[in-house]
């Protein structure tokens, strides 16, 4: 069922917010697109914020999804700056801080997620950064450069990217990590393992298990970070990588379901018809694992939007994608498919010490995801595996001898 | 400027003016020319901005990286005139390339 002509609401101008009001277009909708951002710039790419920008191979045109002038080209009311406080759903309405309000036809929350803060003492110091927006990248980029002594917060995909583009640009670069490994959440030991050791070979240099608990600072300034065992790192800035927050209030506060993201089913619809939520802040059916799931991907944000998109123009859902993601760092290009989960053996493929390698996560003898590092064929094929879920055999995928086409006929 | 023609597979021609150091991905999808997906936003990782390199151009656009080549094994009708868009950077001296876009991206 669809309404070619309703007025359809997005409140979010990021990734997931700015493909779908492209798609709407794209798929014919013909009624009004209002596009809220509470940013000042029209929709643009994360990724490369902690990669191309920080390095100064990017600027605000190259990481624009579209250009301004496209919103008004196609008739989409992109407002900039402007923030959605309260969501009435009884009444079709948003009310907007500029004081202003939307009604809408249909409704779709693309509210992303926002950097965690350590609510510790000297968090508020200027120089303790966040890298979320670009403004955010614009304060890192001038306080990394050669000689500078960076502190990074988190040694997750945040964390090692800054800390790889860090050292690209001459700064010192020390990464605190709470757990015993890096990339604890999202990554398993092999890689955490890997990681480390190339960081480390490029100057950088870990504190593992190490409790942030404070920053000092002097004249306003941050100056250190403080851990639990007393010592101080010394720093000229510090950047907090230590994941995000679903920006779901909006939705939990209309009375809509919510389990830290917005609940939405495959259409991305949410517990209201007439409401959505794509992206970042969405908590969404994963087929392939039977469970729920909220994932902070790329990827993700289109393949939600595409959903979105084809449930309002009344278009067939599209065909189910298996998540995926990647991580730039050095010369090396992380993909990942799928998630670990249910995973009963691990299968390395290729030697770590080459630095072209995947590590295969299966339940029995079928791939649940996959780790590739500088091994296009192995994420490629390892996503098309965990897709269909056919049973491989495990001598063949350890085995770099022979091709992966081979080994998933 | 560069000025980029972009052949749909159905034949329609598009061209657009690609500011020099954006990639041939970025101009179609900043340009709103469809058939170029670019899903990863030039990162190489995704293989969803395949495009086929007209004969006259094969010089001045380059050669593959080994990366570039590993994923392009991957996307459908490849040919040896095949690219990754997104690895194609825009200067003045392609001024005037013409691609032809695949049946699909995926």
């Amino acid at each position: 069922m669809s309404d070619l002509n309703s007025h359809v609401v997005i409140v979010g101008a990021g990734h997931a917010g700015g493909t779908l009001a492209a798609l709407l277009r794209q798929f014919g909708h013909a009624g009004a697109i209002t596009l809220v951002g509470d940013e000042p710039i029209p929709p643009y790419q994360r990724p490369p914020l902690s990669k191309a920008w920080l390095k100064g191979e990017a600027d605000a045109d190259s990481l624009a999804l579209k250009p301004l002038e496209f919103y008004a080209g196609e008739n989409i009311d992109f407002r900039p700056d402007v923030r959605a406080v309260k969501l009435e759903r009884s009444a079709r309405k948003v009310r907007l801080s500029d004081g202003g309000e939307l009604t809408y036809d249909k409704l779709v929350l693309a509210t992303g997620a926002r950097a965690i803060a350590l609510p510790i003492p000297g968090a508020d110091l200027d120089g303790v950064l966040f890298l979320r927006t670009a403004a955010d990248a614009e304060a890192l980029k001038a306080a990394v450069g050669p000689g500078k002594r960076l502190a990074v917060v988190g040694g997750g995909y945040i964390g090692l990217e800054v800390a790889a583009s860090g050292r690209a640009l001459g700064a010192e670069v020390v990464v605190l990590e709470r757990e015993e490994r890096l990339l604890a959440r999202v990554a398993c030991e092999v890689l955490s393992t890997f990681f480390r050791d190339y960081h480390e070979q490029r100057g950088v240099t870990f504190e593992l298990g190490a409790s942030v608990v404070g920053f000092e600072g002097s004249g306003g300034r941050v100056t250190g970070v403080k851990l639990s065992d007393g010592r101080v790192i010394a720093c000229d800035a510090a950047v907090v990588g230590v994941g995000a927050h679903p920006n779901d209030e909006l939705a939990s506060e209309s009375g809509l379901e919510t389990a830290r993201g917005v609940v939405v089913d495959l259409e991305a619809r949410t517990s209201d018809p007439n409401v959505f939520a794509i992206g970042d802040v969405a908590h969404r059916p994963m087929p392939i694992y039977g469970r729920m799931f909220r994932m902070e991907s790329v990827p993700n944000a289109l393949e939600q939007a595409k959903q979105a998109a084809c449930a309002i123009t009344g278009r067939p859902a599209p065909a189910g994608e298996v998540p995926w993601q990647w991580s730039d760092q050095y010369d090396l290009k992380l993909q990942i498919a799928g998630y670990a989960f249910d995973v009963d053996e691990i299968v390395v493929r290729g030697d770590p010490k080459s630095g072209k390698f995947a590590v295969f996560h299966l339940n029995g003898d079928q791939v649940q995801s996959v780790e590739a590092i500088n091994a296009p064929p192995e994420f490629m094929m390892g996503r098309q595996l965990i897709g269909n879920r056919k049973r491989v055999d495990k001598q063949k995928l350890a085995n770099p001898a022979i091709s992966m086409k081979e080994v998933a006929a | 400027m560069a000025k980029i023609t972009y052949i749909s597979f159905s034949g329609t021609e598009t061209t657009v003016d690609v500011k020099p150091g954006l990639s041939i991905m970025e101009g179609a999808v900043k340009n709103n020319v469809r058939g170029i997906d670019g899903d990863c936003g030039g990162a190489c990782a995704c293989a969803t901005c395949h495009v086929y390199v007209d004969e006259a151009w094969r010089a001045k656009t380059g050669e593959r990286s080994a990366m570039e080549e590993s994923m392009l094994d991957f996307a459908e009708n490849v040919e040896a005139n095949s690219r990754l868009s997104c690895q194609i950077k825009v200067t003045e001296e392609l001024d005037g390339l013409v691609v032809r876009l695949p049946e699909s991206q995926s």
